[in-house]
């Protein structure tokens, strides 16, 4: 398969390919350490944004002494920018539900669970439709596709409008009941996740291209992308550009790359990750989507030339201070500090010494914060800071126009 | 016997609790159903559940307030919440917000004085290659123009068996 940007704009993605239940069917017929194997050679990494390498989570949780097991499908997708769950749910639950029966195989887990977004609420009758219809044809419940012992059945959890149950431990928290409050790892969930037994939180697209694997083989997905980032990763393409929506790219594709693909000449800037990911400004736009430069969750929104980046920051900067669950103090407070010299920024009326005091504490935040959204949350501030310095200094108080151009 | 709008209330909060076996870790599922049917997680609702699941009423409190989509007090019998995420708000979020507030009279985050609508913000929908979206309860629109928003008002007016005007 060549590795060019292939045109695969929502209809036509590998998941479009890939027959439901294929890939669960091969994989009952060998040995669950083999499954793992598979999986980690295949070098498939989380999708959701951390990208951790989905076969060691596996076999973390499958080397675990219990009596039970879990296997969550993370479906809170909420990150400003993102979408490729919701089309993926929407198109293609069966690859998402064989994922998840495959991963129960692999690691003895009986019971699943779809932590859905509240949000997407819209799209739980036809995942219902699609549990039910796999119960029926014995693709869920006892005796999975007639392997003796091997019980295994989903149910569906909906979220209720908080951003932060996207982070494993705090969605765990919440699928018991309690305040989406992250947890203090370790124990990672691998060891003691949902009520305590060895659970297994997988990303919905990563879920997906468990049957793709199985089926294509692991040297399929190795051979596609960067030897860091093997495979092939779905984007959420929004913003400035001629033809939004998701698209297939091999890992490694440059920025550049996507933006012709997608239709969006002329861009100022990008951001990468969504709300939580980094600014790239136009003269980076060779750097490459890949796990260890700058890609996250795949959300990618794009900034035309007339754009005011920092009106950018400020809506992601309204986002985290609404969004932070306030358990430590670093991101409690530390966004609203941030979210006020922004407007301070914006309104010209930020001296020098403040600013690098904002970016000092961007700083301590990262650095102390106790989950990922308070240690991403500075990102898109410092980033647009580095990338547009000169949309910081001398703003003028009244417009969006700069002192020094209207002097001169 | 007087059944009043208390026994009313608490008896459909049983029934709710009841459902999930009175199960303490099915707590935000039992919430979600009471919003559903009640159109808020009142204090009351609130207490009543405590006392089912053998928890502080504070316990009960620290999961309602937590979450987005749990009132304390009812909404608009139709609820509004339009995606204030930046790529939609690149495709015009603005003027719907502003179309809104024209024809209903109210600001965001209020309700109208007959309680039938309430108008508020919604963080990313998920809809971004299809702005400017919006909720109105569950059902959603993408690709919403100005023109658009009394159509799309009137329908979920008729849905939730509310005069036109």
């Amino acid at each position: 398969m060549d590795t060019a940007i292939r045109d695969v704009h929502e209809g036509d993605l590998t998941f479009s390919t890939q027959p439901a239940e294929a890939g669960l069917e091969l994989a009952l017929e060998q040995q669950p350490g083999a499954i793992i194997d598979l999986v980690d050679q295949s070098g498939l990494k989380g999708c959701g944004g951390a990208g951790f390498p989905t076969a060691r989570k596996w076999r973390l949780a499958a080397e675990q002494a219990a009596d039970r097991r879990y296997v969550v499908c993370n479906a809170d997708e909420s990150e400003p920018g993102a979408f490729k769950d919701r089309v993926i749910l929407e198109r293609y639950p069966d690859l998402v539900l064989d994922g998840m029966t495959i991963a129960a195989w692999a690691i003895g887990a009986t019971s699943g669970v779809i932590y859905l977004r509240g949000e997407y609420a819209f799209l739980r009758p036809a995942l219902d439709d699609c549990i039910a219809r796999r119960r029926s044809t014995g693709t869920l419940g006892l005796d999975v596709l007639g392997r003796d012992g091997f019980d295994f059945d989903v149910i569906i959890h909906l979220g209720a409008g908080a951003y932060v149950c996207g982070e494993e431990s705090a969605l765990l928290e919440s699928l018991e009941g309690r305040r989406g409050h992250p947890r203090n790892r370790p124990p990672y969930p691998v060891r003691s996740g949902l009520h305590g037994k060895p659970t297994v939180v997988n990303n919905v697209e990563t879920l997906a291209w468990v049957p793709c694997i199985i089926s294509n083989g692991a040297g399929w997905f190795r051979s596609l992308g960067t030897a860091q980032s093997p495979g092939l990763k779905l984007f959420s393409i929004s913003g400035d550009v001629d033809r939004p929506g998701v698209y297939e790219l091999p890992m490694g594709t440059t920025i550049a790359a996507l933006l012709d693909r997608v239709g969006g000449a002329g861009a100022k800037a990008v951001q990468v990750g969504g709300a939580a990911g980094i600014c790239v400004p136009a003269e980076q736009f060779d750097r490459a989507l890949t796990f260890e430069d700058v890609t996250a969750s795949g959300a990618v929104i794009v900034f035309g030339p007339d754009r005011d980046m920092l009106q950018v920051a400020e809506n992601f900067l309204e986002f985290f201070v609404a969004e932070s669950c306030g358990q430590c103090t670093p991101c409690r407070i530390g966004n609203q500090r941030l979210l006020e010299g922004i407007r301070d920024i914006r309104r010209g009326q930020c001296s020098t010494d403040r600013l690098s005091g904002l970016l000092d504490l961007c700083e301590t935040m990262r650095a102390t914060s106790k989950c990922g959204l308070g240690q991403t949350s500075p990102n898109a501030f410092q980033s647009i800071i580095a990338a547009f310095p000169g949309d910081v200094v001398g703003r003028s108080a009244k417009s969006l126009t700069w002192v020094q151009e209207v002097r001169s | 016997m007087l059944v009043t709008d208390s026994d009313r209330l608490q008896a459909d909060v049983v029934a709710i609790v009841d459902r999930h076996h009175r199960d303490r870790s099915a707590l935000l599922t039992i919430l979600e159903e009471i919003q559903h049917c009640q159109r808020a997680v009142t204090p009351f609702a609130q207490q009543v559940v405590a006392d089912l699941l053998h928890l502080s009423p504070s316990q009960v409190a620290s999961v309602v307030s937590f979450y987005g989509f749990l009132e304390t007090q009812p909404r608009g019998r139709v609820v509004i919440r339009l995606c204030r995420t930046i790529s939609c708000q690149m495709q015009g979020t603005q003027r719907i917000a502003r179309q809104l507030e024209n024809d209903f009279g109210i600001r965001f985050g209020e309700t109208t004085p007959d309680g039938a609508v309430s108008l508020g913000w919604a963080h990313c929908l998920g809809m971004c290659d299809r702005g400017p979206a919006m909720l109105v309860d569950d059902h959603l629109y993408t690709e919403v123009t100005p023109e658009q928003v009394h159509t799309i008002v009137a329908d979920a007016r008729r849905a939730a068996g509310l005069p036109i005007h």
